[in-house]
């Protein structure tokens, strides 16, 4: 069956901003869907409110509407456009969600558009939880015992006949939210009350816990014709219990007989052709590994994370052949992309080990909880690939940037006995550390572990393999043998010095005469059957090499690592976008990265790609074979950035600004006295190691004043202070003061805080655009709204910022991205920090202004002046439209933490409001990060008393002027009062109660944060889990009002190309 | 243990050896599976060869008593990447290398198998010895070149007496070359009674049984060699409904006049994808075959093509356009690899009950 003929235009639903369970593999499978469209001459439209993806730049789609993902904007945009189709399949469960309410409205059938790869009855039959058990039990695959409950009596009823424990799990969420486990009565009503209110139809399943089964995925592919391929397989090394997202998970399956293999193969080709889906799909199952029986888990009718890393996995592009078969291509008309010889139509196979690891955000959440269950905690993962899974595990472990160079960290470590042991059956993020620190110690046997843990004696034995080798390297003598061994186990050099105590030289030595380097194969989906002409590569310590190095001139492009709070898509984006200027310009561009995720590590992205652990050694190893003109780092954020001095001591070429001022830009002491001799001003700072020392440098600055330690013990880290007390509290509660360990306490400038990004070839420099954050001074700039223009500063501030810009640029010799960030408090514009890399806001600045940033940086790091490069110097001419950046919290997710803004970072991800009028794009910008915009109601007030201030009273009123009630503290109320504001006192009692039906909006300007036992966390959190904006900064209030002016008057939004 | 393997060509690997101390010759094949190494090595359609397992890491689920195709191992050797010795699996009843020592198998592991299997597909499968006793590799180059590899395994990988097995309604008699265990099994789930012949049997004794149909087994060598089948399948082409699978199918090509050809490096795995002409589908395939039939030999043979491998075009399937004959050069009984295509079974035996309609 060749494409439908009809098909000349088609809408790509987007998948929005990056939260926990829905992150960068949509900018992959959309990116991908797009070019396979695409290259069948048809017209592709795409609407995405995220400005951080690829899929949104310019020549991926012909069309893009950088907009909100709402009923109202994709209803304009498909009138105005009039596609043929609609893709909806690429868009995770927002793509799904709205597509279906474009289905139930009649919209598709009003316009003649058709859905594509996925239908209406999929959708429902898959996700619907009563029409999935109707479809199961009809086609005869087993599900758990379970039940359909919209109410606690329900819930009782079913608990009653079948017992505890109980799996709970929401309908039509996104990462498992709200779901748990229950064990007894008390966790029953806490989950399903909380279950069937993250539900977006009230609505939860109740099911019989198979918890300690093995966790098994298939990812099946089917096209019109019925044809049915089994993409990949995984094994969840935590057995069911652990969502997959928070799962260690191997490819292919491991501890499955072919007999189990198959039957869950047959079962998933049979759930897959019930469902009628065509395109790519993901099957879970459980597994009692006792009996051999089996249960239909789950199924996502779409491209999922699971589809990204099995697509890297086993070198097969889902997406895009589901793309194709989206527009009626049938699997046996289509070629396999990596072989290019070979038909689509086959099962990969695979002739290495994958294994997957999470990454998660406990070392930004200090205080969330680091247990993982059927809620996904993760914000990204890494992909390792190796010849055996002691050495993937190894480079998995080690491309977490833990700081760990082996099976070891140092928390886990220092633990006492009995703390191990607690900790290892509590099931938490460290919970493989735990198991090899436990055989280390000799308090566990491989069963003991299986009995605490469930995990598949398989995974553990070789766990144990790697603490045996471990013992091995200290006790013998290192020989070329043993090095070997090591080697090929995924041991890094570091951990082999450490443990046999060798001298590095005598290891390099070792090396280099008995020839004990890795080497690379090729990722090709056939397990050498067939030639393949993909350059996807993985190191091995095995015998054939298939690395072969090209003629022409190279350039080693490191990635990003894995998405995480404070770096995440963004980077990914200028990796790609490097890549393809690199390409453009005629050198062979070789990318290194570990995220399967991302469309960096996308087979087809980069001349070749390395799917390697970025640690220091497999860079030098990569390095070492490809000897590249140079390496760029300032693209891959922090991850490639801190490679720089082991880079520059082994005087490689790090193109762009030089390894010297990269350190001194990074470097406080020595950037402040930069400044000073620049006569730029910037905040004062000094380093304390008591208090007494502290007590004088507050006499010297006064307060406020920001406080951070230089080493984090836990607790808190950076905070602004504004007066003894809080200091007081400070550094006692938050942290150990010791000369080994200060305290840095600087000046708080309150004010505005102003961003740019510039590029320079080291005489001029090409200053995009200038941004201006909403939120004051304080509010770490990834957590606040920033506009592009500046829409507030004189010109004249303008003006000092570009000439400050320039001589800082200068005097640092910068060629290639910069990042500063000022703060200006009215009457001063001082420098706050300086970036030499790419930082998160160059893909909103490069698409906003169409200056492609990535690629004038790459030209200026080649050697090409500005100039040459016709984008002009200074700063660039503004563009007609106003962007609006609005961070997106995660706050649903984590249970435990406090989404309050503060100088730490906290979200996940971003949207962009683009519009003419700064209101409307303000108003965008917070429908696009479906923020809750009430337009009558309450609003609940509690502010700190350092905010019991005009303003705060005048944005108060303003809320009540628009016919809001308002409601506060004790405290706020009698503030709010004597400035003659209505405030009613709300005890907690009756906030809770409010909360269920007036309460339409929170304010809430907390003096702690982050303390989960003080009443205002738990006022918080009630209002997230029940899908509040809660809004902890006033100047955040005050542009909210604006959006709910907008909608008051019901104003009507045009929604536009970003380029037209 | 010391593990050797010596190609004919001079080159030779050094790993580890394990299983049973000894030596043997054979041609070195691989197989690109991800699961099912003990059918895989039960099959007698691997006698005579060494499989080198593409997938590295092998042995992870044991040996269960449920997973044979045949009482014991006909592969003469078997290559791995990494050997796993403590299996994890409910029905292990033992470990890969304990197993192949209690049935006379050598294995090397520690070997680059991707290397391998590359090599095989740029030169072809390759006559090879594995060796587990510490022989010098003088010694391996002496054997190997002394050692004529045989091409008529088929003869002695089956049955060397007639048997009789199951009580269903259809009578269908076996010629076997070799037969797998989820052949049989796939037709006694099916209503049938068996009755497996030993290579040699004539079409006579065969029809004195008076069965409903005939099925052709799969079975190891080249084909050509398996004189006394095809004259025999020559002279029951016009009796009863004739299934055949692999080998079977094979024979069936050659007792019709076609031809058969030696595929460089064959196929051996579970994810090749074919493609039916009838149904207009396609299906990902168990494939262990080596020899192929020419799909030009069998026009105006009274033989048509009915499936193609998708990936190098070659005939995976025929049928007689007239009479109630087809076969498939892949296995639709899986077992280890994707069942997609167990539906050939149900067609086989509706042509049976048709014939006995009449």
């Amino acid at each position: 069956m060749p494409r439908k003929r009809d098909l000349k235009k088609i809408l790509i639903i987007g998948s929005g901003p990056i939260i926990i369970g829905q992150a960068a593999e949509f900018d992959y499978a959309g990116t991908q869907a797009c070019k396979a469209i695409r290259e069948e001459g048809i017209e592709t439209v795409l609407v995405n409110s995220n400005p951080a993806t690829i899929m949104t730049d310019k020549g991926i789609a012909d069309k893009v509407y950088m907009e909100p993902l709402t009923e109202d904007a994709l209803i304009k945009i498909l009138k105005k456009e009039k596609p043929d189709g609609m893709l909806a399949g690429f868009g995770g469960q927002t793509g799904l969600n709205l597509s279906m309410a474009m289905e139930d409205k009649g919209i598709l059938d009003e316009l003649g558009v058709e859905l594509l790869g996925v239908n209406r009855n999929s959708i429902k039959k898959a996700e619907d939880r009563e029409e999935f058990k109707k479809l199961m039990l009809e086609i005869g695959e087993p599900i758990p015992a379970s039940t359909i409950a919209t109410s606690m009596e329900e819930c009782k009823e079913f608990v009653d006949k079948i017992g505890y424990p109980v799996i709970i799990r929401p309908a039509y969420t996104l990462g498992g939210t709200g779901g748990g486990f229950a064990y007894n009565d008390a966790d029953l009503k806490k989950y399903a009350t909380r279950g069937m209110e993250s539900s977006a139809i009230g609505q939860i399943l109740l099911e019989k816990s198979i918890a300690g089964w093995k966790e098994i995925e298939y990812e099946v592919i089917r096209d019109a014709k019925d044809n049915c391929i089994i993409i990949c397989s995984m094994e969840n090394l935590d057995p069911v219990g652990v969502h997959t997202g928070d799962s260690v998970v191997v490819a292919p399956t491991q501890t499955l007989r072919d007999k189990e293999y198959q039957m869950l193969r047959d079962a998933s080709l049979k759930i897959i052709r019930a469902l009628e889906i065509e395109g790519g799909c993901n099957i879970q199952f459980g597994l009692d590994p006792v009996t051999g029986d089996y249960v239909v888990i789950e199924v996502n009718p779409r491209v999922s994370r699971s589809s990204a890393l099995a697509s890297k996995a086993a070198g097969y592009p889902i997406a895009k052949i589901a793309a194709k078969i989206a527009l009626g291509y049938g699997l046996d008309e289509l070629t396999n992309y990596v072989t290019q010889s070979t038909s689509a139509c086959f099962e990969p196979v695979i002739d290495y080990i994958v294994v997957k690891f999470p990454k998660w955000p406990f070392d930004k959440f200090r205080t969330a909880s680091r247990k993982l269950g059927t809620q996904m905690k993760a914000t990204g993962e890494v992909m390792a690939i190796d010849r055996t899974f002691e050495s993937a595990l190894l480079k998995a472990i080690t491309s977490l940037e833990v700081k760990c160079d082996g099976l070891r960290v140092p928390y886990v470590t220092n633990l006492d006995d009995d703390k191990l042991m607690k900790k290892l059956a509590d099931c938490d993020d460290e919970r493989i550390f735990c198991i090899g620190e436990a055989f280390r110690r000799g308090l566990a046997t491989v069963d003991d572990i299986f009995e605490m843990t469930k995990i598949d004696r398989w995974f553990i034995n070789k766990i144990k393999n790697i603490v045996d080798m471990e013992f091995t390297l200290a006790k013998e003598k290192l020989n070329k043998n043993l090095l070997r061994k090591a080697e090929a186990m995924g041991f890094t050099d570091s951990e082999i010095l450490e443990l046999s105590g060798v001298k590095r030289e005598v290891l390099q030595d070792m090396r280099l005469y008995h020839d004990i380097f890795p080497i690379y194969k090729m990722v090709d989906t056939c397990g050498g059957e067939f030639d393949a002409a993909t350059p996807y590569y993985y190191s091995c310590y095995d015998t054939e090499d298939e690395g072969v190095r090209g003629s022409r001139d190279k350039i080693l492009v490191v990635g990003s690592g894995p998405i995480r709070i404070g770096q995440g898509i963004e980077f990914d984006y200028c990796c790609v976008q490097g890549v393809w200027a690199l390409k453009e310009l005629g050198y062979e561009a070789i990318i290194m990265n570990n995220n399967p995720e991302t469309v960096s590590t996308d087979f087809d992205t980069s001349d070749k790609l390395y799917f390697e652990s970025l640690h220091m050694d497999n860079v030098m190893n990569v390095v070492r074979k490809e000897r590249p003109e140079g390496v760029i780092l300032q693209l891959g954020g922090q991850t490639a950035l801190n490679l720089a001095p082991d880079l520059d001591s082994r005087s490689i070429n790090i193109l762009g600004t030089h390894f010297s001022n990269i350190d001194l830009a990074e470097d406080r002491e020595k950037f402040s006295n930069l400044l000073h001799e620049l006569d730029i001003p910037t905040p004062e700072g000094h380093a304390v190691t008591t208090r007494e020392e502290a007590f004088e440098i507050v006499e010297k600055l006064g307060y406020p004043l920001v406080v951070r330690p230089s080493y984090v013990i836990g607790g808190r880290a950076m905070q602004v202070v504004y007066d003894d007390d809080e200091l007081m509290r400070y550094l006692k509660e938050a942290v150990s003061l010791s000369t080994e360990h200060p305290v840095f306490i600087d000046q708080y400038i309150v004010g505005k805080e102003i961003e740019i990004d510039g590029i320079s070839d080291g005489k001029d420099i090409l200053i995009p655009g200038i941004m201006e954050h909403i939120e004051r001074t304080g509010v770490h700039s990834g957590d606040s709204i920033s506009v592009y223009p500046h829409f507030s500063i004189s010109d004249e501030v303008a003006d000092t910022i570009i000439d400050y810009t320039k001589r800082i640029t200068k005097a640092l010799s910068i060629v290639g991205l910069v990042n500063v960030q000022y703060a200006f408090d009215g009457d001063k514009v001082y420098v706050i920090e300086v970036n030499p890399r790419a930082s998160r806001t160059v893909p909103i600045l490069s698409k906003v202004t169409g200056v492609p940033m990535v690629k004038v940086a790459i030209a200026a790091m080649l050697g090409q002046s500005l100039k040459e490069q016709g984008y002009g110097t200074g700063l660039y001419p503004r563009s007609a439209n106003y962007a609006v950046k609005v961070p997106v919290f995660s706050g649903a997710k984590l249970v435990d933490t406090d989404m309050v803004l503060g100088p730490e970072m906290k979200s996940t991800g971003e949207v962009l409001g683009i519009d003419p009028n700064l209101d409307k794009a303000i108003y965008k910008g917070f429908l696009a990060a479906n923020m809750h915009i009430p337009t009558e109601g309450t609003v609940y007030v509690a502010l700190r008393d350092y905010e019991k201030n005009d303003n705060s009273a005048d944005i108060i009123r303003a809320y009540n002027a628009k016919g809001f009630d308002i409601c506060a503290s004790k405290g706020t109320a009698e503030f709010l009062n004597e400035r003659g504001i209505p405030a009613q006192e709300m005890s907690m009692d009756e906030y809770k109660e409010a909360l269920e039906d007036r309460i339409q909006l929170v304010i809430n300007i907390p003096t702690l944060t982050n303390h989960s036992e003080t009443l205002g966390f738990a006022m918080r959190r009630l209002a997230i889990e029940r899908g509040l904006a809660v809004l902890t900064c006033m100047d955040t209030a005050e542009a909210f009002l604006k959006a709910i002016e907008l909608k008051q008057k019901n104003t009507d939004l045009d929604y536009r190309l970003v380029w037209e | 243990m010391e593990g050797l393997i010596y190609l004919e060509d001079g080159t030779y690997y050094k790993g580890e050896g394990f299983g049973k101390e000894t030596t043997k010759v054979g041609e070195l094949v691989f197989n690109t599976a991800m699961t099912g190494y003990q059918r895989t090595l039960t099959d007698p359609s691997y006698k005579g060869q060494i499989i080198n397992m593409t997938y590295p890491l092998i042995g992870n689920y044991g040996i269960s008593e449920e997973d044979y195709e045949s009482e014991k191992v006909h592969a003469f050797g078997i290559v791995v990447k990494d050997l796993c010795r403590k299996p994890s699996n409910s029905k292990s009843v033992t470990d890969l290398a304990s197993w192949l020592e209690e049935q006379g198998v050598p294995g090397v592991q520690g070997l680059d198998t991707r290397m391998i299997t590359k090599r095989i597909r740029n030169e072809g499968t390759i006559k090879c010895v594995i060796s587990t006793e510490g022989i010098t590799v003088e010694q391996a180059k002496e054997l190997c070149d002394s050692t004529e590899l045989r091409g008529d395994w088929m003869k002695e990988a089956g049955v060397s007496e007639a048997k009789v097995m199951g009580d269903g309604s259809r009578k269908i008699a076996v010629y076997d070359f070799g037969v797998k265990g989820s052949i049989l099994t796939a037709f006694l789930h099916r209503d049938c009674t068996l009755k497996v012949f030993p290579y040699g049997t004539t079409a006579e004794e065969i029809l004195e049984w008076g069965p409903d149909g005939i099925f052709l087994t799969n079975g190891p060598g080249d084909p050509e060699e398996a004189t006394e089948g095809i004259e025999a399948v020559r002279d029951l082409v016009d009796t009863v409904p004739i299934f055949g699978i692999c080998m079977g199918h094979q024979v069936l090509a050659l007792a019709l006049g076609g031809q058969t050809y030696k595929l460089k490096y064959g196929h051996r795995g579970g994810n090749h994808g074919v493609y039916d002409k009838d149904t207009g589908r396609s299906y990902i395939t168990s494939q262990n075959h080596g020899y192929a039939v020419s799909g030009d030999s069998i026009i105006l043979k009274g033989l048509e093509t009915t499936h193609i491998n998708l990936n190098d075009g070659t005939v995976e399937g025929m049928r007689h356009i007239r009479k109630p004959i087809f076969s498939v050069q892949f296995h639709p009984e899986a077992s280890p690899g994707p069942d997609d295509s167990r539906y050939l079974f149900e067609k086989f035996l509706k042509f049976v009950d048709e014939g006995r309609d009449k």
